[in-house]
C-alpha cells in the first residue's frame, strides 16, 4: 500500500466519521485543530483505520497521532 | 423452583434540583455547546438532602404501588449502587425498613454502571432457583457526592437518581419475561472510584472505544439468547453513558431509532440508576407497548457489562 493510498483511505474515514471534506485532508493537517475532529471522533477514526488497514493502534498511541501524516507514518510502519 | 420471572412494574425518582449546562459553566471552564456535542447532556438532577437509601425507597414505593403486589409479597430486595457511602446497614435493608417489608433477603451489589442488569439477573436467578418469589430490584446513585466538581471532564457527566422494578415468578403456563443474561467483565482501571473519600476518574477515550466496539456484540448475544432480532425490539435501553456511545451502538444493532432511550439528555449519566430510570419514564410516556421485548445493556466501571431482553410490563 502506498502512502497516497493510506492518506486517501484516511480521508474517506474522516469524511464518514466526522464529516470532514476530503479536499481538506493533507499530510500536515492536524486532526483536532485544523480538521476539527474531537477526542471521541478521533477514537472512531482510529477504530475505522484499524479495520481498513488491518493494523492495531493501541490506546496509548492515539495521542501521538497529531497530524494526518503522523497517522500515515504509523499505519505504513505497522502494516 | 420457578420457570422464570417477569417484571410487573417500574418506578423512578429524581431529585427536584436541576443543574443545567449553563450552571456548570459558572463552576468550571466549559460551555453548553461543548457539553452537548461531547456527551449529549442538557441538564441533570442533583440531590440535596436525599440519601441513596431515600431515593431508592421513593423509586421502590412507586414501583410497588404500580405492581399490584403488597409489601407482604416481597421476599427479596436487591440494590445496585456504587455510591452508597454507608457500608452497613446496606441500602437494601434500609429500603426494606422504609417500605415495611418484613424479613426479605436484602443485599447490595456493585458493578457500577452495569449494576441494574446484574441485579435484575441475580433476582431472576433467585426466583428461578426457588429462593425467592417476588423481588424489588433497584438501581440508585448519588454520584454528586463522588464527583470532583473542579474536574471539567467528569463534572459535566453525572447525575443522581433511582429506578426500581418489581418482579415475580411466572406461572407454569406463562413465558418468562426476563431473558437470559449475558454478563462478564474486562478488568481495567479506565473508570475508577478509589479510596476512602473517592471521586470518579475516567479515561474517556479508552472507555468510549471499549463501549462502542464491545457493547454491540454483548447486545446481539443477549438478543440471540432471548430469540429476538434487534429490529424487533420495542425498546432499547442501554446504560445512559453518553449519547455518542448510545447512537452508534443503536445504529450497529439496526434498532428502530424511535425506540432508543435517550434519557441522558435530561438526566445525565446516573450509573446503575440510568436503565430503570430511562425505561420507567418511557413506559410512563406510553412509548413502549406492554409485552414488547426491550433490550437492556449495562456497561461501565470494572469494566463490567450485563444485558438481557425483558418483556415490558
Amino acid at each position: 500500500m502506498t502512502r497516497e493510498e493510506v492518506i486517501a483511505g484516511l480521508a474517506e474515514i474522516l469524511e464518514e466519521v466526522a464529516g470532514v471534506d476530503p479536499a481538506d485532508v493533507s499530510e500536515e493537517k492536524s486532526f483536532t485543530e485544523e480538521l476539527d475532529v474531537d477526542s471521541l471522533s478521533m477514537v472512531e477514526v482510529v477504530v475505522a483505520a484499524e479495520e481498513k488497514f488491518g493494523v492495531k493502534i493501541p490506546d496509548d498511541e492515539v495521542q501521538n497521532l497529531r497530524t494526518v501524516g503522523d497517522a500515515a507514518d504509523f499505519v505504513l510502519k505497522n502494516l | 423452583m420457578n420457570k422464570g420471572s417477569k417484571i410487573l412494574s417500574f418506578g423512578h425518582y429524581q431529585p427536584s434540583r436541576v443543574l443545567t449546562n449553563h450552571d456548570l459553566a459558572q463552576m468550571v471552564d466549559t460551555n453548553d455547546e461543548w457539553i452537548q456535542s461531547r456527551v449529549g447532556i442538557k441538564e441533570r438532577r442533583i440531590a440535596d438532602s436525599e440519601t441513596v437509601a431515600d431515593m431508592a425507597g421513593f423509586a421502590a414505593e412507586k414501583a410497588l404501588a404500580a405492581s399490584g403486589l403488597t409489601v407482604e409479597d416481597i421476599d427479596l430486595v436487591v440494590v445496585a449502587t456504587c455510591s452508597a457511602a454507608d457500608r452497613s446497614p446496606n441500602t437494601a435493608c434500609r429500603v426494606a425498613a422504609k417500605l415495611g417489608i418484613a424479613a426479605p433477603a436484602a443485599f447490595d451489589l456493585n458493578t457500577a454502571c452495569s449494576g441494574f442488569s446484574y441485579a435484575l439477573a441475580t433476582a431472576d436467578h433467585a426466583i428461578r432457583a426457588g429462593a425467592a418469589r417476588s423481588a424489588i430490584v433497584i438501581g440508585v446513585e448519588k454520584l454528586s457526592e463522588i464527583t470532583d466538581w473542579t474536574d471539567r471532564s467528569t463534572a459535566v457527566i453525572f447525575g443522581d437518581a433511582a429506578g426500581a422494578a418489581v418482579l415475580t415468578a411466572v406461572g407454569d403456563d406463562e413465558e418468562p419475561g426476563v431473558g437470559p443474561v449475558v454478563w462478564g467483565s474486562d478488568p481495567s482501571e479506565a473508570i475508577a472510584i478509589e479510596g476512602w473519600r473517592p471521586y470518579i476518574v475516567q479515561e474517556g477515550q479508552k472507555v468510549f472505544r471499549w463501549a462502542t466496539t464491545q457493547v454491540p456484540g454483548i447486545a446481539i448475544e443477549a438478543c440471540k439468547r432471548a430469540g429476538v432480532e434487534p429490529s424487533e425490539l420495542g425498546g432499547f435501553v442501554p446504560h445512559q453513558a453518553n449519547l455518542r456511545i448510545i447512537e452508534p451502538i443503536a445504529r450497529k444493532l439496526g434498532v428502530n431509532p424511535d425506540v432508543v432511550a435517550r434519557d441522558i439528555v435530561e438526566s445525565g449519566n446516573t450509573s446503575a440508576a440510568s436503565i430503570p430510570l430511562a425505561l420507567s419514564k418511557m413506559i410512563e410516556r406510553g412509548e413502549i407497548k406492554s409485552g414488547a421485548p426491550v433490550l437492556l445493556v449495562g456497561f461501565g466501571g470494572g469494566l463490567t457489562y450485563a444485558g438481557q431482553v425483558v418483556r415490558c410490563p
